[in-house]
């Protein structure tokens, strides 16, 4: 189009003519713009649809597909004989995923309704809800049943951010009986997240492990998770399945664990605060390992709630700690067997005789034996059955610490051993260089005597302690182990005399088929016996209580280790427990436990009797316990620091002082006669015991 | 084809725009009954029928004559402005915008109307006009207050989108009218200036909101820049050839709003391609330029600025519509013409082709009935 600039300047002349003109070229400049909007589209269609087509494409598809994880189903965690310790069973659940929640207040309260959760689910709902990370689900329930499922499922469009799920959860069938030993399982924490960005630990309804087996063999457990690939529409309801790709179960890990045994010595336990381990002396393999009291398993994978958190911190049995491997103990006079096995090894005449009046002046001060009326004469045998310390008071001093302490490395004590466990506590079996090292004081006569009853600086755990058993049985250098089929090499031998082995196993049969200190832990068979030894440890001073009554924490802790058969010894059992009052509280549940082992009908009826009086099993005891915490604080309990269940179920150091000073020992009671006990002869308990203060014995 | 076989008043039909317009309506029809998930119900029937009912009126239409057109301008304009006036106090008293009026029988949007009708008052006012006060300020301020009424109460309804349609119909009928170029030139200048002021201060937020995300999408991906992002994910991905009949993901599962109205360009081109979206393209170049003809080779004045006009109005949807499904305008609620579903829309374009039709026939010199 021309421009005519003069135009512009003076008043435009215009007629029908210019009119028509102008029309014409306009209409032509108007048909050129729309041609150039349509070669515009156009270009841009072409643009669209060809150049960026295969994003376009991949973007339609990701609108289109919804790629969901399927979490794996867990391994298996099986004893010896395949029974399951730990399962999964088939559940519907209901998770939520917090930052997808559009109004998480009216979505959880919706919930709520729904699934008809108590107040104190909704707030440990809440507590978890506060530590979630955004992006990872959180459990709002499992085990529904389809009633509640569905109904929470057909309102998923409205509530967005929530998934319901049909899945596996885990399932322990004996549930407080192998807390300790299996562990538990729970959300991915933040924290493990970061470690591990495997995308299944977001996945709703995935658990980890968290303690014990359960966490240390995580990645084989684990398995691969599967997919769902489905299309959905844009608000989220799912057309139809595109494909699926199974999951791939965990590996199943099997166990030495035989679970009537390990259910079987949890139960035994009852009401007190006891570990029981059961061991095949011949291999080394660990057939039981028994923590009482104890969490139930099941309970924990939906996260550790306020109530149940509370119920379990204030119980001073510390149900969260493995007493097993965690729970370190003085042995008392189980290290009896282990110490004249020392004298014979350092060339003592096992009949070399000592008189026993009750006590044994040593240095300036006078160790009593725990029986005051004395022994009489005591050769190495009585010295053994009838627990008699002055015997090994009178010897020990001839022998010396090294020889001894030496064969308590021999035996199993003071070792950590290459188990599959997330902690174990070792202990202490203390010499005069460990001394000096440890307090940069000499080694004291007065410390080897206090050594050879297993009191002082002694410290073992029950491990330890059936390690201990198996090896005086067997003679062998027997590992404990966990993992079945880990190979049948043959142990090699302790290199110690067979003959010195057969005296001390007479003398332990002694203890509980002959004139010995636990007539009553025989085993109710006529072919079979036991051989055991008891040992008592002083927990407080005597100054501070007598160790047999008043406060249960300042109560002596019960010992008996054993084996049986006593001639072709095939089992090793330890058990302690903890403020039992003396061994008679340890060797009546090492004698069930054998029973059961060697008969399980005449073993069940005993514990079905005993369980009567305690009100009802391991686990109904723990359910009766939390409703009545759930009457009596209901939602007002305090909130679970999160580091706090790591700190109880992790702490070293066992809560109860040990006595491990020889500077205040007291006298044992006499305690032959007149210990109210029930089930139990008087307790054989041997403490070293100068009476009063050493200045008035110095005279 | 042999007047003595076919008859005089079929034959004489502009059959070269009828034919691949009738194609586009087939196609239009063909998307709504995928969109409706492989169903005639409840879009793709009603459309065809609305478009046989309307083309009939666009015949009729085409039957009147040049007289009657001049004769009705005023008095139609003046009706329909009535008409907004009526919407604006019943929406007043019912509370909350209001856009149409339900006569009973149907609901009537008269700002859709009033599209063809700015086109057409104009046209009569300048044929009005003495030639020689065309270039003055006569020749502007009485024009500017017929487009500046309507497109003022549109606007505050709010439709920002049918009020820009007023305009720019309105507009183009004056450019056309021969009104001095350098006007349209400092308007432009001036909407330059104004049109970020009033972004700020006369747009409504959701308005504003449309703008920001057409001009960012991707900032906002599942708000407000949803639509547009969707609409280029369908267009996109379908492709050369199209995923096939019936197979739109896009918008058989939702992701695309309105995938059978302001979107259904989007919801053909998953289906059919760039051939789809071409043939398309293709047909409105076929119906826009036949106007554009009808208009050069009008008889006079009044009906080349009414064959123009209508044809402006009719390509200012197509622009718009396309351009916004493409990603190159903002979200405005405007349809696109034949392929849309929706009785208004249909309504106001069959009026504008059965307009030019009308110019058409004049052009051809037998209308005995002028």
């Amino acid at each position: 189009m021309k421009i005519d600039f003069r135009r512009w300047l003076r008043p435009p002349h215009v007629t029908t003519g210019t009119l028509r003109n102008s029309f014409d070229r306009r209409t032509v400049v108007l048909g050129t713009i729309q041609g150039g909007v349509g070669a515009l589209l156009a270009a841009r269609m072409t643009y669209l649809s060809v150049f960026e087509n295969e994003k376009y494409k991949l973007e339609a598809e990701s609108n289109r597909v919804n790629l969901s994880l399927i979490p794996p189903r867990r391994g298996w965690i099986l004893d010896r004989h395949g029974q399951p310790l730990a399962s999964n069973r088939a559940d519907f659940r209901v998770d939520v995923v917090p930052e997808q929640m559009k109004d998480a207040e009216r979505t959880i309260a919706e919930l709520g309704r729904l699934l008809s959760l108590s107040p104190v689910d909704l707030q440990d709902l809440q507590d978890k809800l506060d530590k979630a990370h955004g992006f990872a689900p959180v459990e709002v329930a499992t085990g529904l049943d389809l009633e509640r499922f569905s109904a929470v499922s057909v309102r998923l469009p409205d509530l967005p951010g929530v998934v319901t799920q049909r899945g596996f959860s885990r399932f322990y069938p004996t549930g407080p009986s192998v807390g300790h030993l299996i562990g538990y399982v729970g959300a991915a924490s933040a924290e493990e997240y970061e470690k591990d960005h495997d995308p299944v630990l977001i996945t709703p309804g995935y658990k980890v492990g968290k303690d014990a087996l359960e966490k240390i063999f995580e990645k084989d457990l684990r398995g691969s998770p599967g997919a769902r690939r489905v299309e959905v529409t844009a608000s989220g309801r799912i057309v139809r399945n595109l494909d699926t790709r199974e999951d791939v179960p965990g590996k199943t890990i099997k166990l030495t664990i035989d679970a009537g045994i390990q259910d079987f010595a949890a139960r035994r336990i009852g009401l007190e605060s006891a570990a029981v381990v059961v061991m095949d002396c011949r291999n080394g393999d660990v057939l039981a390992m028994a923590s009482m009291p104890s969490y139930d398993p099941n309970s924990f994978s939906d996260g550790i709630g306020r109530l149940e958190w509370k119920m379990l911190s204030e119980d001073d049995h510390v149900p969260l700690r493995n007493k097993v491997l965690r729970g370190l103990y003085p042995p008392g006079s189980t290290v009896k067997p282990m110490v004249a096995l020392a004298f014979m090894e350092a060339g003592l005449d096992p009949d070399e005789s000592v008189f026993c009046g009750g006590g044994l002046r040593v240095g300036n001060r006078v160790f009593h034996c725990w029986n005051r009326r004395g022994h009489g004469s005591v050769n190495m045998a009585k010295g053994i059955y009838q627990s008699c310390d002055v015997y090994f008071y009178h010897f020990a001093q001839r022998i010396g610490m090294d020889p001894i302490a030496a064969m308590a490395w021999r035996l199993g004590l003071g070792h950590e051993f290459e188990l599959p466990v997330v902690g174990q506590s070792y202990g202490t079996v203390p010499d005069p260089a460990w001394k000096l090292r440890k307090y940069g004081k000499e080694w004291q006569t007065f410390d080897t005597v206090n050594a050879t009853i297993g009191q002082g600086y002694f410290l073992v755990n029950p491990l330890q302690q059936a390690v201990q058993a198996s090896r005086l049985a067997s003679g062998k250098i027997i590992m404990p182990r966990l993992l079945h089929g880990a190979g049948d090499r043959p142990a090699a031998s302790l290199g110690i005399p067979q003959d010195h082995l057969a005296y001390i196993h007479q003398a332990m049969s002694d203890v509980a088929n002959g004139p010995g200190s636990a007539p009553n832990s025989k085993l109710p068979f006529p072919n079979i016996k036991l051989a055991g030894k008891t040992g008592t440890a002083q927990v407080v001073g005597l100054n501070i209580g007598s160790g047999k009554g008043g406060l249960w924490k300042h109560r002596d802790h019960g010992h008996f280790i054993c084996f049986a058969p006593f001639d072709n010894p095939v089992y090793a059992c330890s058990v302690v427990v903890e403020h039992g009052g003396g061994s008679g509280a340890a060797y009546p549940i090492a004698r069930d436990v054998l029973t059961y082992v060697f008969d399980r009908q005449k073993g069940m009826d005993i514990l079905t009797e005993l369980e009567k009086n305690w009100g009802g099993t391991a686990k109904e005891r723990l359910d009766t316990r939390y409703r009545a915490y759930s009457a009596q604080y209901g939602a007002g309990a305090p909130a679970v620091a999160p580091e706090a269940l790591q700190q109880a179920s992790g702490s070293q150091e066992p809560r109860q002082p040990i006595v491990s000073d020889a500077q205040s020992p007291a006298p044992e009671p006499d305690a032959a006669p007149g210990i109210p006990r029930a089930d139990a002869p008087p307790a054989p308990a041997s403490t070293s015991t100068p009476s009063g203060t050493p200045g008035a014995n110095a005279q | 084809m042999s007047r003595s076989i076919v008859p005089e008043a079929i034959s004489r039909q502009p059959w070269q725009m009828l034919i691949p317009l009738c194609c586009l309506v087939s196609l239009g029809a063909a998307v709504l009954y995928s969109a409706a998930g492989g169903s005639l119900q409840p879009y793709a029937l009603s459309h065809v029928v609305r478009f046989g009912i309307f083309l009939v009126m666009a015949v009729i239409i085409s039957r009147l004559s040049r007289n009657l057109f001049r004769l009705a301008a005023y008095p139609v304009y003046g009706g329909i402005v009535v008409l907004l006036v009526l919407v604006e106090l019943i929406g007043a008293v019912g509370g909350g915008s209001q856009r149409w009026l339900n006569l009973g029988f149907m609901t009537l949007q008269p700002s859709e109307l009033m599209k063809p009708a700015i086109v057409l008052v104009l046209a009569r006012f300048y044929e009005t006009l003495p030639q020689a006060m065309t270039a003055s300020w006569r020749g502007l301020v009485p024009a500017g207050l017929l487009i500046g009424l309507p497109a003022l109460f549109v606007m505050i309804q709010p439709d920002l989108g049918t009020a820009l349609a007023i305009c720019f119909g309105g507009a183009v009928t004056m450019f056309l009218a021969g009104l001095p170029l350098w006007w349209f030139v400092s308007a432009g200048a001036a909407v330059m200036v104004i049109a970020p002021v009033s972004f700020f201060t006369l747009l409504h937020g959701y308005q504003r909101n449309r703008v920001l995300t057409f001009l960012d999408p991707e900032s906002d991906p599942l708000g407000t820049g949803y639509h547009i992002t969707q609409s280029k994910i369908a267009i996109g991905s379908g492709g050369i050839f199209g995923k096939g009949f019936g197979n739109g993901t896009q918008s058989h599962l939702q992701y695309l709003p309105e995938p059978h109205t302001d979107f259904v360009f989007a919801t053909m081109s998953e289906e059919w391609g760039l051939m789809g979206g071409l043939f398309v393209l293709f047909v409105f170049a076929v119906v826009l330029g036949w106007g554009m003809n009808v208009a050069r080779r009008a008889p006079d004045r009044f009906s080349s600025l009414l064959a123009a006009g209508m044809t402006a109005t009719m390509f200012f949807y197509v622009m718009i519509n396309l351009m916004m499904v493409m990603g190159l305008a903002p979200v405005v609620g405007i349809p696109l013409p034949f392929m849309s579903h929706g009785g208004t829309s249909m309504l106001t374009n069959m009026i504008c082709l059965g307009t030019i039709m009308a110019v058409h026939r004049w052009s051809q010199g037998r209308g005995s009935l002028r």
